[in-house]
């Protein structure tokens, strides 16, 4: 096994040990809870009323713009870690190319703002 | 049976299984979670071949963003659970149909390949002990500026199109403007009234 993979050992513990913790916690209440379910106990509870509609309503549509807004930002942030890991060696050029990148993003970031799509109403 | 080829194969048994529960599934939201279950595993993937910066970016793109939107789309849907039972897997057998297509095409393809000479060296580490991040650092500022700032200008691109299609302001909402506040002073404020006994205003 190369040494790349060795790194990652850790990673697996990590996973390993959470999905058993996770597990436990989840297959542990039906071994030792103590349960005697009856009608009333299970029924719907809302305030004294039974449900009047389904509670899963569409969503509105101002949630996908704010996620689309993210997602941009996101690839942004993913273009700085090459970079910022690689700062020593790329000298003048590679900075400034950087810098018009995040100044290409900053006009429409500040588009953004101007035009209110940061606000909800 | 190695460690990495054992990891290979639960990493490759889970994506295709939890890809297949993707168009299974009746719930679209849990074919959603799914999908993150399938991104997941390739990106275990590609940390198995050496890729681990696409690793990570398909952890940090896909699974944090991209699902995210899927969600949103899903939920957009009026997910009406009665009717999606009724139409389920109806559409399996011209899947199946497609999907045997494009896997004799996979197969010609992949079958006459012969790599070329210089190939096998040009797709290895530009270095060794050089990670990924690093080659890709050294070379996309620089040597690829081009498409860096191509890059850039779609995502404005995309930014500016998403305001454009889906920004809606609702009138008559009553907004905070801090420039305003700050500048009202205490005569535009309040206004002192002398009411005569008896009159009102």
């Amino acid at each position: 096994m190369s040494s790349l993979l060795q790194d990652y050992l850790p990673v697996v513990i990590f996973i390993g040990v959470s999905a058993f913790i996770g597990l436990a916690l989840l297959v542990a209440p039906f071994l030792v809870a103590f349960g005697r379910p009856d009608p009333e106990k299970m029924s719907a509870y809302e305030c004294g009323f039974n449900a009047f509609d389904d509670a899963r309503m569409k969503f509105d549509v101002r949630f996908y713009l704010v996620a689309i807004l993210f997602i941009i930002f996101d690839l942004e942030v993913a273009f700085l870690f090459p970079w910022a890991i690689t700062f020593g060696e790329l000298g003048n050029f590679g900075f400034w190319s950087m810098m018009v990148f995040l100044a290409v993003l900053t006009i429409g970031f500040v588009y953004e703002w101007k035009k209110g799509a940061l606000e909800w109403d | 049976m190695s460690l990495a080829a054992l990891f290979f194969y639960l990493f490759a048994g889970v994506a295709v299984a939890s890809a297949f529960m993707v168009i299974a599934s009746r719930n679209p939201v849990h074919s959603v979670l799914f999908l993150i279950l399938t991104f997941v595993n390739a990106s275990g993937l590609f940390i198995l071949i050496g890729a681990e910066y696409i690793a990570m970016l398909l952890i940090v793109v896909y699974v944090g963003a991209v699902a995210v939107l899927f969600l949103f789309v899903v939920m957009m849907l009026d997910v009406d659970f009665v009717e999606l039972r009724q139409g389920f897997l109806q559409y399996l057998p011209v899947g199946v149909l497609i999907g045997m297509v494009f896997l004799a095409e996979l197969v010609l393809v992949v079958g006459s390949w012969t790599f070329g000479a210089g190939v096998t060296g040009a797709v290895t580490s530009a270095a060794p002990g050089v990670s990924n991040a690093v080659a890709i650092g050294r070379v996309l500022y620089t040597d690829y500026v081009y498409f860096f700032q191509a890059a850039g200008f779609i995502l404005l691109v995309a930014m500016i199109g998403a305001i454009v299609l889906t920004l809606r302001h609702k009138e008559n909402v009553k907004r905070q403007s801090i420039p305003v506040q700050n500048a009202r002073t205490k005569a535009m404020a309040i206004d002192v009234v002398k009411v005569p006994s008896g009159k009102g205003l």
